[in-house]
């Protein structure tokens, strides 16, 4: 009887100090996340209603950054377009990937070696990655135009060409972005139940048939998921371009987070500079939201 | 008889023949990923005079050894790296020890709202990055951190969610039974955390470990908002500002490439299941 009273004691005083403790453990993240995030991001809306800029005291002037950001700056809109232009190397590259996976995913010796292959410029720095690319780029002297010319065909001066700079970087882009999803798909293509396919090619089902109704659907969740995750990467790319063109010719290759960035480094307009940040937040969050309701079209979870 | 043996060879000449076809679209794959880095190589070698020859030489007639003595030697290069492990090595450890500690505490230990403690963790990773660039740095600027290492390796300190997350998923599917024979024993679950927990997470911290690592020392955008004094740059600042310096050497220029690359190479031809693995996991996971 006694035993029986003692012992639910002595558990609850365990379980009390492990709170404790447990709240100690986790407390490191959330002084970071408080301090470095949520501080400076409520911060950051404060500051997109003034006119900060390090300098002189800031003036509360309401909307007048987002009015100037929307409807005064041609800039915002040419880079935002630019932006969704580079974004076309996202399905190009998944497209590109998933082949690549569907191409790997059968016993082949070598199999790893070539894996490794289209990996390797995900954990390259992207400084070394645009030196290599400008030199091959180069207009005169450039690995890619002397073998274009020599198909007899006219090449573009590539990144110095206010009409080509931008797909040359998709160029790059898709061949250095194809590392991850690759892996990914690897893996879910090996997820998918092979009883599936058996019982598809007793029905006589082709091969067609079965990537479709089969492969496709199977590894939609993966698809999703690459799909969700290249394009926040993609609507918030920058340095690539900043390396490759410097934006340039034209502003033709800056993106608008280039052109945050600009405006906030290199002119300190540290108002309008986190206005045009709410901007692009709101943006990549209507660009997810969207693509989550359009999913329930498409993504099956078993 | 003769016809299984017609069908069972028609069969195989069928395999034989996709698998050549796939061997033949791999190989065309792979040499496109491969040239920009045998370019970059083979340009990195040649001696000053060869870079713009036509048609395009792919093996240099000597190899300019000099090109490679020159960035080895060169002492922004050299400075520039060991900036890069001052940044990155105490950010790693640290913030690899604050997060396994709390992916400890979310996985095992037992406390009231610990579930949704850590769904609000996660659920912080949606504020995108480029909407904190700007906010972030006015926070570094008013604190005095500018122009130095502070904000590139204190906030890594506090551990990452994507990391945590990655963790908590690997402690969870340890066995309690070693835990619950060590706290009976009396030990508290700190002592349980480094003895029991961490050799036994070892692969995912070995995991993260790299992958964190290299992406610490490939930063660039990290280093190009808060040093201005060229004598904090950190290596990858010092390879962009390269190639403005050396404008058309493109020798060194790709030189300075190969050699900024290295570490990166010889970290992944060692680990490469590590990085596949950690990628793989957390996408999947995720």
């Amino acid at each position: 009887m006694s035993a029986n009273t003692v012992k639910p004691a002595k558990k609850k005083s365990l379980y009390r100090s492990e709170m404790w403790w447990g709240f100690l453990f986790i407390a490191p993240p959330f002084i970071g996340v408080l301090v470095f995030l949520l501080y400076p991001f409520v911060n950051s809306l404060y500051m997109s209603f003034t006119t900060f800029n390090f300098g002189q005291p800031a003036d509360f002037t309401g909307v007048a950054n987002y009015k100037r950001a929307l409807t005064n700056d041609p800039l915002v809109w040419k880079t935002l377009w630019n932006t969704f232009y580079a974004a076309l190397g996202v399905p190009v590259s998944m497209i590109v990937s998933l082949i690549i996976a569907l191409l790997l995913d059968r016993k082949l010796r070598g199999r790893n070696f070539f894996r490794m292959m289209f990996f390797l410029p995900t954990i390259c720095s992207m400084v070394a990655l645009a030196m290599i690319w400008q030199w091959i780029f180069n207009a005169d002297f450039g690995l890619l135009n002397y073998y274009l010319s020599e198909l007899g065909l006219n090449p573009p001066a590539w990144l110095v060409d206010e009409k080509w700079a931008m797909f040359a970087i998709i160029i790059q882009g898709v061949w250095g972005g194809m590392g991850v999803s690759i892996i990914l798909y690897l893996a879910a293509l090996g997820n998918v139940p092979s009883s599936l396919y058996e019982a598809a090619t007793v029905d006589g089902a082709g091969g067609w048939n079965k990537f479709i109704h089969i492969t496709v659907p199977g590894i939609s969740p993966v698809t999703f998921f690459v799909l969700i995750t290249s394009l926040i990467g993609a609507l918030q790319d920058f340095p690539r371009f900043q390396l490759l063109t410097g934006g340039g010719p034209n502003y033709s290759t800056t993106t608008i987070v280039y052109y945050l960035y600009t405006i906030a480094f290199e002119y300190s307009e540290m108002g309008y500079a986190s206005a045009i940040a709410w901007f692009i937040g709101i943006i990549i969050m209507f660009v997810i939201l969207i693509n989550f309701l359009l999913s329930k079209r498409w993504v099956h979870y078993n | 008889m003769s016809t299984t043996t017609a069908t069972g060879r028609k069969v195989k000449t069928g395999a034989t023949l996709a698998n050549t076809v796939v061997y033949l679209l791999m190989i065309i794959g792979g040499v496109i990923m491969a040239v920009p880095f045998l370019w970059m190589l083979s340009t990195s070698l040649k001696p000053d005079g060869e870079v713009f020859s036509y048609p395009p030489q792919w093996i240099p007639s000597t190899f300019a050894w000099d090109n490679y003595k020159l960035i080895f030697t060169d002492a922004h290069m050299i400075r520039g790296f060991f900036n890069t492990m001052f940044v990155v090595i105490p950010t790693l450890v640290i913030g690899l020890f604050a997060c396994a500690l709390s992916a400890y505490a979310f996985a095992k230990l037992r406390f009231p709202g610990r579930d949704k403690l850590f769904m609000t963790l996660v659920g912080t990773m949606v504020i995108p990055g480029a909407v904190m660039m700007i906010p972030a740095f006015i926070m570094f600027k008013t604190f005095g951190w500018t122009d130095s290492w502070k904000p590139l390796i204190i906030p890594g300190m506090f551990g990452a969610p994507m990391t945590i997350f990655f963790f908590r998923q690997f402690i969870k599917q340890l066995p309690d039974e070693l835990e619950d024979a060590a706290k009976i024993d009396g030990m508290n679950p700190f002592g349980i955390f480094m003895k029991i927990i961490i050799p036994l997470t070892k692969p995912a911290l070995i995991t993260q470990g790299i992958l964190s690592f290299n992406a610490g020392y490939n930063d660039y955008l990290g280093p190009l908002i808060y040093l201005n004094t060229p004598e904090k740059y950190t290596l990858q600042l010092e390879l962009a500002s390269f190639s403005s310096y050396y404008v058309t050497e493109w020798t060194l220029i790709m030189a300075g490439a190969v050699v900024a690359l290295i570490p990166t190479l010889i970290l992944f031809a060692f680990a490469q299941r590590f990085f596949i693995e950690g990628i793989a996991l957390t996408g999947i996971k995720g």
